[in-house]
């Protein structure tokens, strides 16, 4: 009996080498192990045993069963391993080096120095405000202590429309209209004046290189009991050295605007050579950048807010040269022009 | 306008001062100083006076001239000398050997055989005037020898204001008043002007003149004769050549050279041509010839000097040809006076002709110079030509005078404005220098405003912080921030939906923002065969291409879009921007849009999907800002650009938002013969204005949830849709469609709903309930499943 164990486990040793796999080896398990299989059948005929004998042949054959049943395992993981080996190198490498396809959008270049601007005044609590782009003359100018026939209304050649509007030539249209929105919180909650309106104005000119009957400011104002020359003096240096990202130093010089009083242009350090004198800014150092100054009393009368408790000052900056400056557009054309050639690059920072 | 320092100089003592140091201070608290400042006379050197003691002729040139000199040296020397104008005795200007001229280094030269020892100068070598005609004839009594530059002033700094920056300061239109500006920054004392005393001439007849209209301000006058010179003093002409005129001759160069000084116009008028002067306007339109030869077109409104009933001049810009002086004119009418400052301004702009005296008019000059001017004509007529006389006493009408201006500040409101502390002497000194009445006690201060201030420029307390601090020097202020209290931002709704939906369509969608013009591109839209529907106009477009307002963005996008086919097979774009849809007829103000207008073009895709993917880009949009589905109704074609049949209001919470639609057949072709092109329009405010839904949480289920999918012949969705919605099941989570397909027996579509109960596990009776009700609706309208 015992040899017909040993001739079983020879016959199996040299079958489960050749199996190649699971379904071999399945068929295997079942030929030796199953209800039928010859390792069953040898349990079945110990039946015939008896006492010492039975249970020797017993172990000997529960041996055997062991032996089968881990010799299958073993080769039902050395095939999975083999499986997967062929399932990893049946995939290429795959080629990275390929330039990515990006497919991305484009903001246009104005959206983008806007939003860096507005972000800077949000931060020092400036709301933000839109405003529409056809205006009354009232808006324009006369709110604006412009009169009829000042010479001030021939700095500008501004577009009129047959009803007696007109498209905006300056960003203050704006200015009277938030005065008389958050007057009330300023004069019976304390509340602060603190606004910028970015939006679009309009030039009757001719265009070039360097011209565009279409651009961009950004209007801004403060409003409080003690607002100074000396505070927007620091707001201006304040919020062009965030938007430059580098320390700026202003300077004002007197300028005539009828809506402030006193009235500054605002000059920077020129970017490009730090003040030390370039092509860019002519050799001066210094780079003309945005008209400012204290709000007319004028105009905060006009606005609903009593000049004699109340001062501010208000603020115009070019959204459109500053888009230029800042990413070397040189022809102010290519901004209205819709071409994606131009306009595709400019991905958010 | 031009400055000479030489002539400010005359009424500052600025020894031991940095000039140009002091222009730039001016710039930093007056006016916009030009960057480039010229050093006049700098480039010349060695050129001294020299009399010509014999001229023979070249022997083999008809031009040039063999010349003896005396330089001012023992020997004469030999020049040869081009020169028409050389004779014996005149004395010129010699640039000697060793001479500097800019950058020739004059040295012994040949011309046509003869050795030449230096070279006899035009004055515009010397860069005096622009006359090149002859050399210099120099008559002023000058020893030979003697350096040009010691006998003329001919070095000299000059810089050029930004007229603009001059606007509000018609004091600052002649020298004497930028002298002041000086004179208070440096604190050097102002000299007065000196002027002849005009009361001597009061026993003179007076002039017959009349002020008829209440546009002259004050008009000053008085007669001269006998003048003899006719070239001015050279000084005189080299100051008017530096600052941008040109020398005439004696008497009109001294009006000029007073309008430069004092910046008062001057006119003078031929005394046999106007004897009665009056100032008038006219009922009746008329021509007048200006002394620049011009017919000019007079209406009511135009203020004229007249003889008479008959206009010699345009009051304040310019002179009438007939009464102007001519070679024989003896004796002269001198106009010193001021006009109304808006009706010149007006009659130079009707008129089209801006002279240098409307441009000081317009700027409201002060009426109380005009006859300070006239005795300033005097004195420098009188030391230029003694021979000279005035025949009549000054005859002076001063209608209009401006009111005096006065009025009290505090302390502590400069204080408040300025932000920083400005002692009390320093603003009294300040406005002292530059000519204000100011006294000063327990902290109020008194100011009386100088007449040259106060005519427009000065009229309260904010006016003189502007005075105090730009003398004081902006680089000097302290710089605080404000002490302002804290409260949050207002976010203003608009426009941070206008921010999330840049992002979304730059972000998710790959789109591009674009920006175009407000009005329609009438020649562009031609091209494409859109019409350019009428609307408001501009009145003052200088192109008829881009006179009429635009409506819609969706015309100017797809002329972009027409641009831009060339740029990538697919590509989308977007802009906010504004239209008009005509005119309220209540408010007469125009009906303004905000709107967001998106277009996609593409090459590869099918009109349809690309269709689809518009409508899931403003699903998306409506989603994520808020919160809110979107639904689409057919709807009729208005316009050129819109396709008949498809064309879809958007919805969104029960209101029309705006369209979405594909482009006519025949514009999307001339766009691209093979591109799909579909744009959307959106309301932006309208858009905005929707409050957003909040998110409400639902709580999955933790039960199984069941998916059915069911297949009906249909071909849209929407009755399928409505159907089980109508349900208004509890259990349905979700409908979509995961499959629609067209056979031989029709379109199908397969939708998916998704069934869930949050408190018990689902059975298939409570499932097929719902979509047997659902089936038995649809077949009732002969939408069958398919088996």
């Amino acid at each position: 009996m015992l040899e017909k164990i040993n001739e079983i486990r020879k016959k199996f040793s040299s079958a489960v080498q050749n199996a190649v796999n699971a379904k071999a080896l399945e068929e295997l398990r079942i030929e030796y192990l199953g209800k039928k299989g010859s390792v069953t059948g040898l349990l079945k005929s110990m039946k015939e045993l008896s006492g010492e004998e039975k249970k020797n042949f017993g172990q000997q054959v529960n041996m055997l069963k062991n032996e089968i049943t881990e010799a299958i395992s073993g080769k039902t993981a050395e095939i999975k391993q083999k499986e997967l080996e062929r399932e990893i190198n049946s995939v290429p490498e795959f080629d990275l080096s390929a330039p990515p396809v990006l497919d991305r959008g484009s903001y246009h270049p104005i959206t983008l120095v806007q939003r860096e601007c507005e972000n800077v005044f949000r931060s020092m609590g400036f709301t933000v405000e839109d405003y529409s782009e056809i205006v009354t003359d009232y808006e324009c100018f006369e709110s604006l202590n412009i009169p009829k026939h000042h010479p001030a209304r021939d700095m500008q050649d501004t577009y009129y429309l047959t009803n007696g509007q007109l498209l905006k030539s300056q960003t203050s249209a704006g200015q009277n209209a938030i005065y008389r929105k958050y007057r009330k919180a300023l004069v019976e909650e304390g509340k602060p004046i603190k606004a910028i309106f970015p939006g679009r104005c309009f030039r009757n000119e001719a265009t070039d290189a360097c011209h565009e009957n279409t651009f961009f400011q950004m209007e801004g104002v403060m409003v409080d009991k003690n607002i100074s020359i000396s505070n927007l003096i620091f707001f201006m240096k304040t919020m062009l050295s965030e938007v430059f990202r580098k320390d700026i130093k202003v300077r004002l010089r007197p300028g005539f605007f009828p809506f402030v009083e006193p009235g500054f242009e605002l000059d920077i350090s020129c970017l490009i050579c730090g003040g030390e004198g370039c092509p860019s800014c002519k050799h001066s150092g210094w780079l003309e950048l945005c008209p400012c100054g204290m709000i007319h009393p004028e105009v905060l009368k006009a606005g609903g807010i009593d000049p004699e408790e109340y001062t501010g000052f208000a603020f115009g900056l070019g959204m459109t040269r500053l888009a230029m400056m800042k990413y070397g557009i040189k022809d102010i054309r290519d901004l209205n022009s819709g071409n994606l050639k131009s306009l595709s690059q400019f991905t958010a920072e | 306008m031009f400055l000479s320092m030489n002539w400010i100089s005359e009424f500052v003592d600025f020894s031991g001062l940095d000039k140009i140091e002091m222009i730039h201070r001016f710039s930093l608290s007056t006016a916009e100083v030009e960057n480039e400042i010229y050093m006049k006379g700098s480039d010349i050197s060695g050129i001294v006076v020299a009399e010509i003691k014999s001229v023979e002729a070249h022997p083999e040139s008809k031009k040039l001239h063999l010349l003896k000199v005396d330089a001012g040296k023992e020997e004469l020397v030999d020049v040869v000398c081009g020169a028409p104008n050389v004779r014996v005795g005149m004395k010129t200007a010699f640039a000697q050997v060793g001479a500097k001229i800019g950058d020739i280094a004059i040295s012994p030269r040949k011309l046509a055989g003869y050795t030449s020892y230096g070279m006899c100068c035009s004055e515009s070598e010397i860069g005096i005037s622009d006359d090149n005609s002859g050399i210099m004839e120099i008559t002023d009594d000058l020893a030979n020898g003697t350096d040009i530059k010691d006998a003329y002033q001919i070095e000299d700094i000059i810089f050029e204001v930004d007229n603009k920056s001059l606007t509000n300061r018609p004091d600052l239109w002649g020298h004497y008043g930028i002298a002041r500006e000086f004179s208070a920054l440096t604190g050097r004392p102002l000299k007065p002007i000196e002027t002849a005393d005009l009361s001597q001439f009061d026993s003179l007849p007076s002039i017959d003149m009349k002020i008829s209209d209440p546009l002259c301000q004050r008009y000053s006058c008085l007669q001269v004769d006998n003048i003899k010179r006719n070239i001015s003093p050279v000084n005189m002409r080299i100051r008017l050549y530096y600052c941008g005129m040109r020398a005439i001759n004696f008497l009109a160069d001294l009006t000029n050279y007073l309008m430069l000084e004092m910046g008062q116009p001057m006119h003078a008028f031929d005394s046999r041509k106007v004897d009665k002067i009056r100032i008038r306007r006219f009922e009746e339109p008329f021509t007048f010839r200006t002394l620049d030869g011009v017919d000019r077109n007079i209406d009511e409104n135009t203020l004229m000097i007249c003889n008479g009933d008959k206009p010699v001049a345009i009051a304040g810009i310019m002179g009438g040809l007939d009464s102007e002086i001519v070679d024989d004119t003896t004796a002269l009418t001198l106009e010193s006076a001021t006009f109304d400052a808006v009706s010149v301004r007006k009659s130079t702009v009707r008129l089209a002709h801006r002279t240098d005296a409307s441009m000081r008019y317009e700027k409201c000059l002060d009426p109380e110079m005009t006859v300070t001017a006239i005795g300033r004509f005097v004195k420098l007529m009188l030391d230029a030509d003694p021979q000279s006389r005035v025949i009549s006493s000054l005859t002076d009408e001063y209608a209009y005078k401006y009111p005096q201006i006065a009025f009290d500040f505090t302390k502590a409101f400069v204080d408040r404005y300025t932000g920083i502390e400005i002692d009390n002497d320093t603003i009294v000194k300040t406005l002292e220098s530059l000519g204000f009445g100011i006294s000063v006690e327990n902290d109020v201060f008194s100011v009386v405003i100088p007449s040259w201030r106060a005519t427009k420029d000065i009229t309260m307390k904010a006016d003189i912080i502007e005075e105090i601090t730009r003398i004081y020097g902006y680089d000097n202020f302290d710089v605080n921030t404000a002490v302002s209290p804290l409260y949050p931002v207002r976010i203003d709704i608009e426009k941070s939906v206008e921010d999330c939906i840049k992002d979304l369509l730059v972000k998710r969608f790959s789109l591009h923002e674009v920006h175009s013009y407000v009005w329609n591109y009438t020649d562009e839209y031609k091209a494409l065969g859109i019409e350019a529907e009428d609307n408001i106009r501009l009145i003052n477009a200088t192109n008829p291409n881009i006179e009429v307002i635009r409506r819609s963005i969706v015309p100017t996008q797809l002329c972009q879009v027409k641009y831009n086919t060339d740029f990538a097979d697919s590509f989308g774009l977007f802009e906010i921007g504004r239209t008009v849809d005509g005119v309220n007829p209540e408010t007469n103000l125009c009906n303004e849009h905000k709107k967001l207008c998106i277009t996609l073009f593409s090459k590869t895709e099918s009109l349809e999907r690309l269709y689809l993917k518009l409508r899931d880009i403003i699903a998306v949009m409506t989603d994520d800002i808020k919160h809110m589905p979107v639904f689409f109704e057919n709807r009729q074609a208005v316009h050129s650009y819109q396709h008949p049949k498809n064309l879809n209001t958007v919805l969104c919470n029960g209101k029309s938002i705006g369209e979405i639609g594909v482009v006519y057949p025949t514009i999307s072709k001339k766009i691209d013969k093979k591109a799909s092109v579909v744009y959307a329009e959106i309301d932006v405010v309208d858009f905005a204005e929707i409050k957003a839904n909040n998110i409400v949480y639902d709580e999955p289920s933790k039960y199984p949830e069941m998916e059915v999918d069911l297949t009906f012949m249909a071909d849209r969705f929407a009755p399928i849709g409505s159907a089980v919605y109508t349900e208004n099941s509890p259990l349905v989570k979700k409908i979509s469609v995961v499959d629609t397909y067209k056979d031989d027996s029709g379109k199908s579509i397969t939708v998916r709903i998704l069934f869930s109960d949050r408190t018990k596990t689902l059975t298939r009776e409570e499932v097929s309930a719902v979509t047997d009700r659902v089936i038995a609706k649809l077949a009732e309208k002969g939408i069958t499943l398919k088996s």
